[in-house]
């Protein structure tokens, strides 16, 4: 009896004190980790090999890379229209997509009633968040093109076009982002403001938007950025390695052929020769620090405003 | 007033919505209707001579997508595990804008990435008997594009499970490893299902990847092995689109595109639905 109350005294005793290795709990915890680090690691690879291909490239060509035109030239080529064209976009994309964006956020979190609208609206915005990308390029194709050429301006294939599409593309992703940072100030706000005898449109002008403004800023760059990484939708929707010409007036900008960054790198990459190989490497860095930065600045955003009511 | 606009820019939605899907049907049906109906079972997908072999596009984006998700899957079901169970806030703080950059690199680089140095260095040193574009590099790199997806969407599902459940765990003597597989991943089994259905939907819809790596530019004959180049939906349409004579206007290759289209917004929405109640099933639970 006591020689049986010792042995199990002594076994509680060890597993207590005693340091038990958990072999298999740390090569899963390693094994965890290695799959992070992977991640972690391809992204300094794919950045890395770049750098390491397209940095010589820009050292030695300077600002020269920046200001050229298009050129089936490797030591003459430049993306100044792939700049241009991208930067356009850019313009296209905010002043079209952030302003419906958010005003349908308001509408769907400040005003819309609880009804059977408001919900199929709501699940038709979930819906077209997930629909491809490439898919939004049709829509270009067989609404803005089609337009554009009915009412005369050039073939349609112009930058208007793939401006819309990418607006539209994007529209979701600001509508999603924006109704989450209004619906993250606190109801005691609003309350208040209502307390003190304002109208509904002045709770949301004066005290709901400015509290939501960093959520919102955030959402919308990270929409602009990745509207100005989309390759697939200006393809369908007739963007070519055109160049700018103003020489009909201005409104050939508009209504020519056109190109952006991601279409240039797209093209350079399937050509053959060395030369554009370091030559796409070379645009693919300054798409990446477009978009990136772009990225950047709304994390940063984020971080910085980030707040818990 | 104010809500006259407001409900009008909220409408414009529905209206790109029924864009989308009028302008999707009326061109496929026209399509469909152009082409004898054999057409669509040719050898391959040559659209320019007539051949629009749908089994071999779809096949062509099976692979892509299953071996995207056996890239994807694994790696970023580990990471959200490491995230949400093991790594301290700090950690959190520094991986999760890493990965946030990761899902903003735009696909047409990463296509690039595979085509250069995916497919060579790694494809190739690992099956010698592959030579050109393969569909597997085109893959890899699709996976690659849906790691921080499938990352961040079964970590916000695992961190949802609550607290008490873990302490429970731990109060029982539970190690890490058995209250993270055992407690906290079936707890947040519907957000782990939700964030493989939409990384199947992404990779399906993922155009450029493939555009550039799978290296079926005219077209492809029904493959169904992976060493070799291949053609999907997104990037048949892509190399249409593309293509250095500029298809336009109301030929069948033109139409063609539409038809491609019409299926992947299918295949996708039907996803998309799928993954989504299987989100609102985790919202619901706690």
């Amino acid at each position: 009896m006591s020689t049986t109350q010792a042995v199990t005294a002594g076994a509680v005793h060890r597993s207590l004190q005693g340091k038990r290795i958990d072999l298999v709990g740390y090569v899963f915890s390693g094994l965890l980790l290695a799959s992070l680090l992977f991640t972690l690691a391809i992204l300094a690879v794919l950045v890395g090999d770049q750098f390491q291909r397209g940095l010589p490239v820009l050292v030695e060509r300077g600002t020269d890379m920046l200001t050229s035109s298009l050129s089936s030239r490797p030591d003459r080529a430049g993306v100044l229209q792939g700049l241009v064209g991208t930067a356009m976009l850019a313009v296209m994309v905010s002043v079209i997509a952030f302003p419906i964006g958010i005003l349908t956020a308001i509408y769907l979190e400040e005003y819309a009633p609880a009804n059977r609208l408001t919900r199929a609206i709501d699940v038709n915005i979930r819906n077209l968040a997930g629909v491809p990308s490439v898919v939004y390029g049709l829509l270009g194709l067989a609404v803005f093109v089609a337009l554009f050429q009915a009412i005369g301006v050039g073939n349609g294939r112009n930058i208007l076009s793939g401006g819309l599409t990418l607006a539209v593309l994007i529209l979701p992703l600001v509508i999603i982002t924006s109704a989450e940072a209004i619906r993250a100030v606190p109801n005691s706000i609003r309350e208040a403001g209502y307390g003190i005898g304002a109208s509904r449109w002045q709770v949301v002008r004066k005290l709901v938007l400015p509290s939501a403004v960093p959520g919102i800023l955030t959402g919308t760059v990270l929409a602009l950025s990745r509207a100005l990484g989309e390759t697939a939708p200006l393809i369908l929707a007739g963007a070519v390695l055109g160049s700018f010409s103003t020489a009909g007036g201005i409104g050939n900008l508009f209504g020519g052929p056109y190109t952006a960054l991601p279409i240039i790198v797209f093209d350079w990459a399937r050509k053959p020769q060395d030369e554009f190989r370091a030559l796409t490497s070379a645009a693919i860095i300054v798409l990446l620090a477009v978009t990136l930065i772009a990225n950047a600045f709304a994390i940063f955003l984020r971080n910085r405003y980030d707040r818990k009511w | 007033m104010i809500r006259a606009i407001l409900l009008g820019a909220s409408g414009l939605s529905i209206l790109i919505s029924l864009g989308i899907v009028l302008s999707l049907i009326f061109q496929a049906f026209t399509f469909v209707t152009s082409i004898d109906l054999g057409q669509l079972f040719a050898e391959g997908w040559f659209p320019r001579r007539g051949m629009f072999s749908i089994p071999t596009v779809l096949v062509g984006s099976l692979l892509v997508t299953v071996i995207a998700i056996a890239v994807a899957a694994p790696v970023g079901l580990a990471s959200a595990i490491y995230l949400s169970e093991y790594a301290g806030p700090r950690t959190r703080t520094v991986v999760k804008p890493i990965l946030e950059i990761l899902a903003g690199i735009p696909s047409v680089v990463l296509g690039f990435f595979a085509l250069t140095v995916i497919n060579p260095r790694f494809v190739h040193a690992l099956f010698p008997d592959a030579t050109g574009p393969t569909i597997l590099a085109a893959g890899i790199g699709v996976g690659i594009l849906t790691i921080p997806l499938v990352a961040s969407v079964s970590e916000d599902a695992m961190r949802a499970v609550p607290q008490a459940l873990r302490e429970a765990s731990y109060g029982l003597g539970a190690r890490r490893i058995t209250t993270s597989l055992r407690v906290v991943v079936p707890a947040g089994i519907s957000g782990i299902v939700a964030a493989l259905i939409l990384a199947v939907s992404r990779a399906i819809g993922e155009t450029m990847v493939v555009a550039l790596a799978a290296g079926a530019t005219a077209g492809s004959l029904f493959t169904v092995d992976p060493l070799g180049p291949g053609q999907t939906l997104t990037g048949a349409m892509a190399s249409l689109a593309a293509g250095s004579d500029q298809v336009t206007g109301s030929t069948s290759a033109f139409l063609s595109l539409f038809f491609l289209g019409f299926v992947l917004f299918l295949i996708t929405l039907g996803l998309n639905l799928l993954g989504d109640t299987f989100v609102r099933r985790t919202r619901q639970k706690y």
